[in-house]
């Protein structure tokens, strides 16, 4: 079946203008729209798999009009963001119900989907600045919309930041712009291919990276992520976690850097260094914290370095053999990439669930601070298993998700060569234990509180997406087996490790010029 | 020279987003760069002595192609397209920028973010 592309962005765009129109009076009505629209959006990514087609919007022939590509990367990446987007909207039925203005948080909620699957989406680099505008833009909003002392206060540096980013991202495409005539990835990417890099381009090769880096809080340049995403309510909180992050910084580095740039040596090695530095610096600033939330924010800049280090070896690897890599090498590099890509998605998963449980403890209890917690384990038993289950998949225990793709990632470090990395892989993951045992032992275990005598358990559509959640984070690992690996990861995979034949792909797809 | 400048907007627009204490003038910061980058946007379209790319009667030669003069004389049209969206984009963040400094001194009473600060860690 094939699924016409502007759909993924055009559902959650209209559907995100219709809802303020409800008001106060139609609030239910407004949650059961906002709903559907996220489910039919995981409905039509699951029947969409497998196909690979160009859009041409308007019916212009490339590189005249602007273009939407689905392929392998895409297709995962639309995946995960619609898991995440319908288990988080299914949250928001009742744990928004603690706020005013359900409806304008709900539009907000679904202009941000359509941003970023319109970001995955994109074959235009303009379009895909205007998409993460878009999706950043109502992210801001989102993080800032408890209107609090520390939320406004988030938001703000947020912004900045975000903002500055996108600065960044905007003179990269001017100048993409200035030195190759062509704002499609694939003409540019064939202009490179041709010219190969001048000062113009390296510049906008910098410019692109600290952006990306900058959207993906990466650890030079993490400095908001950990005050935002705690800020945000809950359920939002676990989509910037689970996904934007992903969608705005990591997949559009990635895509950029192997199909636009091509990877060299040196992008390969700045990979792995911000990667490895992420994954340190966050795992140990995590330890530390004492505010739940907080503490799942610095995890995932931990674990968002997984993901680049994955990614970033597979450039390395590739880099290094150049153009006659032999069929071990290319395979190695792919299974550094589909490391980090599997990673990616397991991450979207468990990390949501924990954002989801961290808010279904904190709506119970009204507090957020680990020390104020404190044997909730017979109070809240489902949200106590689902977040057992979200903490030994993320802290990498077998047969959980997470240890699957930890172990992929080892095995690709020690194969190529870097037996530092995969210790270092190993080292973070004991330390990402230690730190899920600690919220463990102060929010579920240990003596209750006087005070949380009367905590009870949340009902309905909270535990409902929870536990989805959860028999995701079981069954992930799954995806690995021959069959559904061929279907999902594979594609993605032979995306990235592709580069250049992304363009060649692309302009036989849309029949161009 | 004039893209010289153009950077040299940008630099500026960063140092002031970068160094200032005050909210308000971090806002005007990131606008100074985000018209830097408009400004580098327009700049890369134009033509000393170019026409605007309209294809009137006279530029057609017989056989539908267009005529020498015109392709070597009109600006790149596609820059300004962009800056327009640029513009509109940059517009929907700055009103969203000032409203969050709007609350925000509601809140704290002051525009100066070293005394905002109860986010540490």
């Amino acid at each position: 079946m094939s699924v016409p592309l502007p759909v993924f962005v055009a559902v959650p765009l209209v559907t995100a203008f219709l809802l303020p129109i409800f008001g106060k009076k139609g609030k239910s009505a407004a949650t059961f729209l906002a709903n559907i629209a996220t489910i039919a959006l995981l409905v039509l990514a699951i029947a969409s798999i497998g196909q690979s087609n160009v859009y041409k919007i308007g019916k212009w022939p490339i590189p005249l009009g602007i273009n939407l590509v689905y392929d392998g990367l895409s297709s995962l990446m639309l995946l995960v963001i619609s898991v995440v987007s319908a288990a988080a909207m299914f949250f928001s039925i009742r744990y928004m119900e603690q706020y005013t203005a359900k409806a304008k948080y709900l539009s907000l909620f679904l202009l941000m989907v359509a941003g970023m699957n319109g970001v995955v989406l994109s074959g235009d680099i303009f379009n895909l600045f205007v998409f993460l505008e878009i999706a950043s833009l109502s992210s801001y909003a989102l993080v800032g919309f408890g209107c609090q002392h520390e939320e406004l206060e988030a938001s703000f540096k947020y912004m900045v930041l975000g903002s500055i980013a996108s600065v960044f991202i905007l003179f990269g495409v001017a100048l993409v712009y200035g030195n190759t005539g062509s704002l499609n990835m694939a003409y540019i990417s064939q202009a490179i291919q041709k010219s190969g890099l001048n000062a113009g381009l390296g510049f906008a090769l910098g410019l692109f990276i600290t952006g990306f880096g900058l959207k993906a809080a990466l650890v030079p340049f993490h400095a908001w992520l950990p005050d935002a995403h705690p800020s945000a309510p809950a359920p939002i909180s676990a989509m910037l976690s689970g996904v934007l992050i992903k969608a705005l910084g990591v997949y559009t580095l990635a895509r950029v850097l192997f199909n636009v740039f091509g990877v060299t040596i040196p992008i390969g090695w700045i990979l792995v260094v911000l990667g490895i530095l992420s994954m340190v610096a966050g795992a140990f600033l995590a330890i530390g914290q004492w505010d739940f939330k907080r503490l799942l924010a610095y995890s995932s800049i931990s674990q968002l370095g997984y993901i680049t280090l994955g990614i970033g070896l597979g450039a390395l690897i590739i880099a290094r053999a150049g153009k006659d890599i032999t069929a071990e090498q290319l395979a190695w590099a792919s299974l550094a990439i589909l490391g980090g890509l599997f990673h990616l998605a397991n991450h979207a998963v468990y990390k949501s669930l924990l954002f989801l449980t961290s808010g279904s403890v904190e709506m119970a209890t009204g507090t957020r601070q680990l020390k104020h917690l404190g044997g909730l384990a017979e109070k809240m038993p489902v949200t106590r298993a689902t977040c057992t289950v979200a903490s030994a998949s993320i802290a990498g225990i077998p047969p959980f998700s997470g240890f699957w793709s930890k172990l992929i990632l080892v095995i690709a470090a020690i194969q190529a060569g870097f037996y530092w990395v995969a210790a270092i892989i190993v080292f973070v993951s004991l330390c990402t234990l230690i730190m899920y045992l600690k919220v463990q032992r102060y929010v579920f275990l240990g003596e209750l509180p006087e005070n949380l005598q009367q905590t009870k358990e949340n009902k309905g559509s909270m535990l409902v997406a929870m536990v989805f959640l959860a028999c995701l984070c079981v069954l992930m690992g799954l995806l690995l087996v021959p069959g559904l690996r061929e279907t999902i990861l594979t594609p993605a995979v032979n995306v990235l490790t592709g580069g250049y034949s992304y363009s060649a792909d692309v302009i036989k797809a849309a029949g161009g010029m | 020279m004039p893209y010289a400048l153009c950077f040299l907007l940008f630099i500026i627009g960063l140092y002031c987003a970068v160094v200032k204490k005050n909210m308000v003038k971090i806002v005007i910061g990131i606008m100074v760069m985000e018209y830097s980058v408009n400004l580098f946007l327009v700049m890369l379209g134009f033509r000393t002595g170019g026409t605007a790319p309209i294809i009137g009667r006279d530029d057609i030669v017989t056989g539908g192609t267009l005529t020498e003069l015109f392709i070597n004389s009109s600006v790149d049209p596609l820059p300004q397209a962009l800056v327009l969206t640029a513009i509109v984009i940059s517009l929907g963040s700055l009103a969203l920028m000032i409203s969050i400094c709007i609350r925000t001194y509601e809140k704290y009473g002051t525009f100066d973010i070293t005394r905002i600060r109860r986010l540490k860690g």
